[in-house]
């Protein structure tokens, strides 16, 4: 029988190793998407899948040119311009065209990461560096929304997907509007039941409540994400309506103000990105709060009927200096100086 | 100096500006007319040619009148200068371009306030005779007319489709609104600033590399 000696290990910290690994953390939240994007093929058929597939090329593509030449060496394999990519593309139209998707994801790698120093370095969430971009450039086609066409329309492709690189769809698509846009121009509410189970129309991503849901209690449990943050924006967003609603009852209940939109999804995926949101717990709750009040703002004072996606960017901006603020105070030292 | 020494060296002052100590693109000054009226070719082509004529003919004048502008108010000076320039130049372009001419609006008058001009000014056309100055400025100028319209051509080609209004893409082009709007000159500056400092390090870096390499034959 062999003893098993006792071993001196002489090698700096870190000794623990907890396991978790950038291409695994990513993994949790691909997991986190999947029903997704199920439910996003289930109600828009194989034009979701497309248009994913059209954004994550986007991603992954641009991510590979680049890290040609780095340094750093390829970087692909971390999955994160897979998991942009994916993001990206559950917050656009199911009918936006092809090749805009692609240029999305491009811009998103592109201008969101790597012209900053590649993962870990950006300011901004990168999916939605691109969506705001693709919102600037083809402000029509992301603002055409389709109705779900549900399991009939399995196999269908809505004409606007396959317009030709750089050309405008040709073809005149039947469009419907949000339960936002309905509510903001329309004065005309959305049942609950149909924003739970996505029968609106909407981004790929953003129409079921449920699966949002679903995908964030899975990344709250594996601690993939902050849950201070969604609690925080959840919070402080329906707190808001909830005020507005009660001086002007034209304002939707602050339930259907969750549960319309991309304020869910933004909450739960996009806010939570640990890269552009604080680390400290209390900056977290600002950051939450902050970002939840803005896209109430926007959504009720503002031209666009949804503002979570600029609420987010612009939070992600003061991340340095909540971070900054926050900073827990070494005992019998003064507060840090800003 | 040679006769062929001053040409030499006129010629370096010439291509400096426009290449090695662009005024765009290595000394980033002149912003403000670069992201404000790159938003076509025709635009941003105008606006340089101006850009261009101004400093010529600035230069020439502070250079030749050196030794005679006393030096507390040489800045006032220069741009007395400037400004008489850039009237004449206003009044040409309303004469000749009318349409142009309301599209750049304020930032034919805002030349004055170019800070590429003035510094070339006080950086060299006061210290250096009229032949050296005016290669200096043709360079400069030459540099900041070719960077806008480099930038006007890339954001007419995306923005609208078409290049000096000539359509590049068909009727069914899908524009790509913000490259017309501000976020889009911002972003296509800073994109060339990327490309082109990324040129120059690769080139600074082959330079290092042969020299490293001459210095030790032995690897």
């Amino acid at each position: 029988m062999k003893s098993k000696g006792a071993r001196l290990i002489l090698q700096p910290a870190p000794l623990l190793r907890s396991g978790l690994t950038t291409p695994a953390a990513m993994r949790d939240v691909v997991y986190a998407l999947v029903p997704l994007v199920i439910g996003a093929s289930w109600w828009f058929g194989l034009s979701a899948l497309l248009v994913l597939l059209a954004a994550t090329a986007g991603a992954v593509i641009t991510e590979w040119i680049f890290s040609l030449g780095a340094a750093r060496g390829q970087s692909l394999q971390d999955l994160s311009a897979t998991l942009t990519g994916m993001l990206l593309g559950l917050t656009l139209p199911p009918g936006l065209p092809l090749w805009m998707a692609f240029v999305g994801g491009a811009a998103s790698i592109g201008l969101g990461k790597l012209i900053w120093g590649g993962l870990g370095q950006n300011p901004f969430n990168p999916a939605l560096v691109g969506r705001a971009f693709l919102l600037g450039a083809f402000p029509t086609a992301m603002t055409t929304w389709q109705a779900p066409s549900g399991p009939a329309g399995f196999l269908g492709i809505i004409p606007s997907n396959l317009a030709l690189p750089l050309q405008q769809p040709t073809v005149d698509a039947l469009s419907s509007a949000t339960p936002l846009g309905l509510m903001k121009f329309q004065n005309q509410e959305t049942p609950l039941p149909d924003l739970m189970l996505g029968h609106t129309a909407g981004c790929l991503g953003e129409t079921s409540g449920l699966l949002i849901l679903l995908g964030g209690v899975y990344l709250a449990l594996r601690r993939s994400i902050d849950w201070r943050i969604t609690v925080a924006v959840l919070f402080s967003a329906s707190v808001f309506s909830g005020l507005l609603h009660l001086f002007d009852a034209d304002n939707p209940q602050p339930i259907v103000a969750l549960f319309s939109g991309g304020l869910l999804f933004g909450a739960i995926f996009m806010a939570t990105d640990p890269v552009t949101s604080p680390v400290t717990p209390r900056g977290a709750w600002i950051f939450g709060i902050g970002i939840g009040v803005l896209a109430i703002l926007i959504r009720t004072f503002g031209g666009y009927p949804e503002g979570i996606m600029y609420a987010i960017l612009l939070m992600n901006a003061t991340t340095p200096l909540i971070e900054r603020v926050t900073q827990p105070r070494p005992f019998g030292r003064g507060r840090p100086t800003l | 100096m040679s006769r062929d020494g001053q040409n030499r060296r006129a010629y370096q002052e010439l291509v400096k500006g426009l290449w090695r100590e662009n005024p765009v693109f290595v000394q980033v000054l002149g912003m403000c007319p670069m992201l404000a009226v790159s938003n076509s070719a025709i635009n941003a082509l105008t606006m340089g040619l101006a850009t261009f004529t101004v400093l010529l003919s600035s230069s020439l004048m502070v250079s030749s009148l050196r030794n005679l502008i006393p030096r507390q108010v040489r800045i006032s000076c220069y741009i007395i200068v400037i400004a008489t320039f850039v009237t004449v130049i206003d009044f040409v372009l309303l004469a000749l371009v009318p349409d142009v001419h309301k599209e750049l609006g304020a930032f034919i008058p805002l030349i004055v306030a170019n800070c590429m001009i003035l510094g070339r000014q006080e950086a060299f056309a006061a210290k250096h005779p009229v032949g050296l100055a005016a290669a200096d400025a043709a360079g400069m100028g030459g540099g900041f007319a070719l960077a806008l319209f480099g930038l006007g051509g890339f954001r007419e080609v995306l923005g609208s489709g078409s290049l000096f209004g000539v359509s590049l893409f068909g009727a069914h082009f899908e524009p790509w609104v913000i490259m017309l709007l501000p976020p889009g000159g911002f972003i296509s500056l800073g994109l060339l600033l990327l490309v082109l400092n990324w040129v120059r390090s690769r080139r600074t870096q082959r330079s290092e590399d042969l020299v490293t390499a001459q210095g030790n034959p032995s690897r």
